[in-house]
């Protein structure tokens, strides 16, 4: 009787495969954490990222039952605001992708649209393969990818490129992955003339913009990163420098993070060094203070702005 | 009687193999990107031993990583000549070397007709060798039809 019941036991049922300890044994898990860690805000980035992580691993687990499915399209749309980390997670995701084995060797090549398109006749299509060829076995990362495409200029050699691209994207896709970056409102207009363009690409991930506190946090990531820190005092002032500098123009983000710490680490070493009678601590050579930020043109149009409206 | 069945040319690495697979010549060109090495495609329909420079097909390919894009160019050149012999040669640029580490067909013309012995006789008897391919009676690009 036992065997009789046993019998009737499915097999495929029996089988069964660990999820956990795929997991790792990919050590994708470490490169999540990483990811959580270094980068500030980005919940929705975050959030398709493990989901396509998840995705893959699912896969590979599948193909240990033989359960073949198609190689799941992979190629990307980053869209956001300048700084606000398109290049800095598509160096991760080629990491994860890597670590997934979805591409071999798991390199980012990035280009923009000189990189791929000629100056005259014939010389497009050897440079853009040029570049497709470096990029295989990684991802290809195409930065403001829209001005590949100048709908004003008929003769304009990028819609060449463009038609490369798309062959490669379909025909090798188990080769590279294509991620292609730029503003919100001008990728969608390249899309919308590219429908091809559109309907290759898998996964648009749009990248919020940071807010005050996540920029703040940012910054001190970036100063930890070079061994300094802010003093209390310097962390407000930098807090309402952000606050002026985030309603002006040309506000990028992270970048413009970068850039106000670069120049108040200036202003960090000038201060030392007029004092330079008195001994200096480690503290003193780590810590930016608030005049450090103060000192910025910033604040100085800001408080011309505001006198100029009072007079008015 | 006749010493090397359907001519078959041996010049190169793995000449006396069978032909090698993609799966074989990517392994092969791993090999070579992983000691940096350029490597080139090339293609002839003169295939005497002593014609060292065979035409080149694109560029020589610096800087890649993975063997798949050679393979689409090696690809594209056996399209473009299915009749000729393409190989690939892997440059090693190092100070010291500077020559190609590694060179192998990886397609011939279906039939291939080989080589003659011609021999001459010179002053006192004496015979000088050459060889020549029978394919080179024909014009360039005319020499090996299915």
């Amino acid at each position: 009787m036992t065997t009789i019941e046993g019998a009737k036991v499915d097999p495929e049922n029996e089988q069964r495969v660990d999820l956990q300890a795929e997991l790792d044994s990919s050590n994708i898990q470490e490169v999540l954490d990483r990811l959580d860690r270094e980068l500030i805000g980005l919940k929705p980035v975050k959030t398709r990222i493990r989901e396509i992580a998840a995705l893959l691993l699912v896969d590979r687990l599948r193909k240990q039952f033989a359960l073949s499915s198609q190689t799941p399209t992979l190629h990307m749309s980053f869209t956001g605001n300048p700084g606000t980390g398109k290049t800095t997670v598509a160096l991760r995701m080629a990491q994860i992708l890597h670590r997934l084995q979805y591409v071999r060797e798991g390199h980012l090549v990035a280009v923009t649209r000189d990189d791929l398109v000629g100056q005259y006749i014939g010389h497009t299509a050897p440079k853009t393969k040029e570049v497709i060829k470096k990029a295989m076995g990684g991802v290809l990362f195409i930065d403001e990818a829209y001005y590949l495409y100048k709908p004003e200029n008929e003769r304009d050699y990028g819609q060449e490129s463009i038609e490369i691209l798309l062959q490669v994207m379909e025909n090798n896709r188990d080769d590279l992955v294509v991620i292609l970056a730029g503003y919100k409102n001008r990728m969608d207009r390249f899309f919308d003339s590219n429908p091809g363009m559109r309907s290759r690409i898998a996964h648009h991930i749009d990248f919020p913009d940071y807010s005050a506190e996540e920029l703040v946090q940012i910054a001190k990531l970036m100063l930890a990163d070079q061994n300094y820190r802010f003093s209390p005092d310097g962390e407000q002032a930098f807090a309402r420098y952000l606050a002026i500098r985030m309603g002006q123009e040309h506000f990028a983000n992270a970048r413009s993070v970068r850039n106000a710490l670069d120049r108040a680490r200036l202003r960090q070493a000038n201060r030392l060094f007029a004092r330079r009678e008195a001994k200096l601590t480690k503290v003193d050579l780590m810590t930016i203070e608030a005049e450090d930020i103060l000192a910025s043109r910033v604040f100085l149009e800001s408080s011309r702005h505001g006198n100029s409206n009072t007079h008015r | 009687m006749m010493s090397n069945h359907g001519a078959r040319l041996t010049q190169g690495q793995f000449s006396y193999l069978p032909d090698l697979t993609d799966q074989q010549i990517t392994a092969q060109i791993k090999y070579a990107l992983k000691n940096n090495w350029a490597v080139n495609v090339e293609y002839t329909d003169d295939p005497h031993p002593r014609n060292t420079y065979w035409e080149m097909y694109g560029m020589p390919m610096f800087d890649l990583k993975d063997p798949a894009g050679i393979l689409l160019e090696i690809d594209a050149c056996r399209k473009t000549f299915p009749n000729h012999y393409v190989r690939v040669t892997a440059f090693d640029s190092t100070r010291g070397w500077e020559t190609p580490r590694m060179s192998f067909i990886v397609n011939r013309p279906t039939r291939e007709s080989g080589f003659g012995l011609v021999r001459q006789e010179t002053a006192g008897r004496t015979i000088s060798y050459t060889v020549r391919s029978y394919a080179t009676d024909n014009a360039e690009g005319e020499r090996y039809r299915r």
